[in-house]
């Protein structure tokens, strides 16, 4: 059975319900991303698992314990939980030195002094702290900050971490550094980690399997990196994963347009795979998959070509639309150049089709 | 995502099946404690006022505020509040302008004059002004009659005007404090780039730098104008020897007066809630006004503004500064030091005439005042030690726990903060003299521990609260994750956090305490005198030099504290 199993939770902040009806198994030794833009109700999940809130429906178990249910009225208070958790804002206490940290949860779960010490400095040495010891909080950078927290995430708990956020204050540059070291602790640890973020490259990065909830609570998939990368299940999955294109599509007599009916804008003779043809619906494209292609009818106008260092990021007008285009460095070496006004035929590639918003398309 | 901390924990408890823990214990012994500390006293002033034992009654509030000796009191109140907080403004905001923005030199000695009045008590600084310039005999009169070949002393301190100046030189130092700090925390880029926009010196400090300090010189102004309007000790040392009372000076005589009469009393309590109108409409108007202008100029990180050059202006400012803040500051010190060495009051200062017999007189063999001392470091330490629990909380209930009301107790909390000691003073007569459950406090030390603990629980509230404030919720939870319980959590990561705020808000009762007069000299019975009450009898009763050894003794006995304070929190500022 899982290693923590979210039943039916529902969580409320007098008529605002911030987390609807959410069930969720977390395998044991997975790393799950939990993702989802802020104000969707993570943090009180985690905050309902560590036993700071209490949800107003549902049950919540560790380790095959019931630690939380509304019906029963069961509520262990968080001490007894188990649970090792890395606050977004690190939360390491200022006035007790790295040792002490780390060397706190062991003290509250009476582990005998000789233990404490090894736990402790083993902790350390997992998060590369060994040396800092004696350093108190207000005297390391963030990253050290983080890695503490780490540490004594590692002593409270050896099976469960949850990370609310843990990289978020961090600079680019470390954020990438940490995601790799957390991904090589886990392996040596085989520790069950629940990643919250609503940062999405970095759970897909990261994690063995990722939830996406909804702004308004719900979640709308869960399945591992590739799955929702190749079929998101939504168009709030498409756009949230990355940066999209909507472009309002139409069908008329066995012809599907782009934009409106014109001649010059029928990009397909035939069906396209998943189109919707009783509702209006709007075609959901990446920018690197619209690609220049002189031969297609549909042409667009070149008003800005940036050069990213791995990519050629364009702007194509269509009419009175914007596309978002980009191009790889290795499709560049053809040697043909693009030029801001130029003008450009485009194709569309792994195009995905979803039900269009009121307004988005003109009939 | 804010809104996880709007939960409360009270509802976590009540789930845990413990419907009694821990907060809601707190919780309910803040409310018992506001209760029986504040609102009884206030409670038991209206009523007492508008009850004569049997029925409604309006005649006698009617009467007592229009006899012509009140309404005379009220005004000498108003005119005397105003005028010296509108003078305390204007001087206390050129000297921040001087420290804060302006390369004058000196500095460092200059702020620690300001320092100075923060430590004698209003009354001490009152007797010496009447020491030294007192209509009847005046030091600095009479060595100005001397010089001149005058016949009549050339200023007489027993006036109104004689109180407003010195109410003025006496509380300009708080208007400077706050508007100091504004001025040196502003972002310089404000006014920097009124500069670059072309604006030239003067017109930068008149259009940009005072109308963005004004909420600090509003928060010092009324700061002022509401204890001014709450003064006993000034008017009472230069004044109430003319006949020229203020509204707490008034209060104190009718209760005097009265000799435990209890229609003596109710005629004061009239005049209390007069008193309380009167502060009232000070706190609405302020807060009218702040509202109206509240900017954030004020950056978290600390900048370094850029002084403004006094080129020509800059030495004859220094020595004008010096010499003003030497005689403000140091001159009432002198002159009470200088009196308390003397054989009699009135001779000379000369060498054959100091001796240390006061000291003896009043150390050794007077058991009235050596009781004072002791009584008054009691009340120092204990209400000290008091407000500090209850300080800390009622900050943690009302800042951690949250629980229905928590704005209630806040309020209550704070009240007493804007509510006259004389005030509060006659509220806990009539509170604890058998009034509420039979318990009788008169006349004993314990009623003037209610009564200091009443006044002093909002400084130590909001010294605590605001370190509390700064302890963000998940370090608590951080060590409840890790195995702590609720009990162990608060011991291990909230009260150590908040350690320094604690020990400095201890000082911040312990120091007005010592130094306390206006509750006590109508709560103090004979054995319950007061250092302030001590002084105040010794000089009533024509001991001058008595009287004034005995303030050189409180002056180095708030000193060493202050002293003490300091040295505890030196490295401490800003956790």
């Amino acid at each position: 059975m899982a290693k923590i199993r979210f039943d039916h939770v529902t969580v409320r902040y007098g008529n605002h319900t911030v987390v609807k009806d959410f069930s969720l198994d977390v395998q044991e030794g997975e790393i799950l991303g939990i993702v989802g833009p802020s104000g969707c109700g993570k943090t009180s999940l985690v905050r309902s698992l560590g036993g700071f809130i209490n949800p107003d429906e549902g049950d919540i178990y560790i380790n095959d314990n019931l630690v939380y249910s509304k019906k029963k009225r069961v509520n262990r208070p968080p001490e007894t939980r188990r649970l090792g958790i890395v606050f977004q804002d690190y939360a390491v206490w200022p006035h007790l030195s790295v040792y002490d940290n780390v060397a706190y949860p062991l003290k509250k779960r009476k582990v005998p002094k000789a233990d404490i010490d090894k736990l402790t400095r083993q902790a350390l040495e997992q998060v590369r702290m060994t040396g800092y010891e004696k350093h108190m909080p207000a005297q390391l950078s963030g990253g050290q900050q983080q890695r503490v927290a780490i540490a004594r995430a590692l002593t409270s708990s050896n099976d469960v971490i949850i990370m609310d956020e843990p990289i978020t204050n961090l600079d680019a540059k470390l954020r990438e550094g940490m995601l790799d070291e957390i991904r090589i602790l886990q392996q040596k640890l085989h520790t069950t980690i629940i990643y919250i973020t609503h940062d999405q490259e970095a759970a897909l990065q990261l994690c063995d399997r990722v939830v996406i909830m909804e702004p308004t609570g719900d979640i709308c998939q869960i399945g591992t990196d590739e799955e929702i990368i190749e079929r998101p299940a939504n168009r709030f999955v498409f756009s949230f994963i990355g940066v999209s294109n909507f472009i309002p599509v139409i069908e008329d007599q066995g012809c599907y347009y782009v934009y409106e009916k014109r001649a010059d804008r029928c990009f397909a003779q035939q069906k396209p795979e998943g189109f919707i043809s009783d509702r209006p619906c709007v075609m959901g494209i990446r920018p690197m998959d619209i690609i220049f292609d002189d031969e297609s009818p549909i042409k667009g106008e070149i008003t800005q070509a940036v050069f990213l260092g791995t990519l050629f990021n364009y702007f194509i007008r269509i009419g009175d639309a914007e596309l978002r285009v980009q191009r790889s460095m290795l499709d560049s070496l053809d040697g043909r150049e693009y030029k801001e006004g130029e003008t450009v035929g485009l194709r569309f590639l792994n195009e995905k089709y979803y039900d269009a918003e009121e307004g988005e398309v003109r009939k | 995502m804010s809104m996880s901390f709007t939960r409360k924990n009270s509802d976590l408890a009540r789930q845990d099946g413990k419907r009694f823990g821990l907060d809601q214990a707190m919780t309910a012994l803040c409310f018992l404690i506001m209760t029986t500390v504040v609102i009884l006293p206030v409670v038991m002033i209206i009523y007492n006022t508008f009850w004569d034992g049997t029925q409604i009654d309006l005649e006698m509030f009617r009467r007592v505020i229009f006899r012509e000796e009140n309404l005379a009191a009220m005004k000498n109140t108003v005119i005397i509040a105003v005028v010296s907080t509108i003078f305390a403004t204007i001087i206390g905001v050129f000297f921040a302008w001087l420290l804060g923005r302006s390369d004058i030199p000196m500095k460092g000695l200059m702020r620690w004059l300001f320092s100075i009045p923060f430590m004698i008590p209003p009354f001490l600084a009152a007797m010496a002004w009447d020491m030294m310039f007192s209509g009847r005999g005046g030091y600095v009169n009479r060595f100005l009659m001397d010089i001149f070949n005058l016949k009549n002393a050339p200023f007489n301190i027993n006036t109104i005007w004689g109180i407003i100046v010195i109410e003025v030189v006496y509380y300009f130092p708080f208007v400077y404090m706050q508007v100091v700090s504004a001025l040196e925390r502003m972002d310089p880029t404000l006014e920097e780039s009124a500069r670059i926009a072309g604006a030239r010196q003067w017109h930068v400090i008149r259009t940009i730098t005072l109308p963005l300090t004004i909420p600090a010189i509003s928060s010092g102004t009324l700061l002022v104008l509401i204890t001014s309007l709450s003064n006993y000790g000034i008017p009472r040392m230069v004044g109430s020897s003319k006949n020229i009372f203020t509204l707490p000076t008034k209060i104190v005589d009718l209760v005097n007066r009265a000799g435990g009469d209890f229609q003596g009393i109710r005629e004061a309590t009239a005049l209390s809630v007069v008193l309380v109108i009167v502060v009232s409409i000070a706190l609405f108007v302020q807060r009218k006004l702040l509202k109206a202008g509240r900017y954030d100029i004020i950056k978290g990180k600390s900048m370094r503004p850029t002084l403004i050059k006094l080129r020509a202006a800059k030495y004859p400012l220094l020595v004008f500064s010096l010499v003003f803040l030497m005689l403000v500051v140091l001159a009432p010190l002198v002159i009470i030091v200088l009196v308390s060495l003397l054989r009699a009051y009135g001779l000379p200062f000369a060498m054959e005439n100091f001796t240390f017999a006061n000291y003896t007189k009043i150390l050794v063999g007077n058991k009235s005042v050596t009781d004072s001392i002791k009584n008054s470091l009691f009340l120092g330490f204990s209400s000290g030690f008091i407000c500090l629990f209850l300080g800390v909380m009622l900050s943690y209930v009302i800042y951690k726990v949250k629980p229905r009301g928590s704005g209630l107790l806040e309020t209550l909390a704070v009240l007493p903060y804007s509510l006259p000691g004389t005030v509060m003073a006659i509220g806990c007569i009539l509170a604890w003299s058998g009034a509420v459950f039979g318990i009788t406090l008169y006349n004993s030390i314990w009623i003037i521990l209610v009564a200091y603990i009443a006044r002093y629980l909002s400084y130590t509230l909001k010294s605590c609260s605001a370190s509390l404030q700064q302890v963000h919720i998940s370090l608590e939870d951080a060590s409840r994750a890790c195995g702590a319980t609720h009990m162990e959590s608060l011991s291990d990561v909230t009260l150590p956090l908040i350690k320094p705020a604690m020990i400095s808000s201890f000082f911040l009762v312990f120091l007005p305490a010592m130094r306390e007069l206006t509750t006590s000299v109508l709560l103090y019975g004979p054995n319950s005198r007061t250092l302030g009450v001590a002084i105040q009898n010794l000089r009533d009763n024509g001991y001058m030099t008595q009287a004034a050894a005995l303030s050189v003794v409180a002056i180095v006995i708030i000193m060493v504290c202050n002293g003490v304070v300091k040295y505890i929190t030196r490295d401490r500022k800003g956790v």
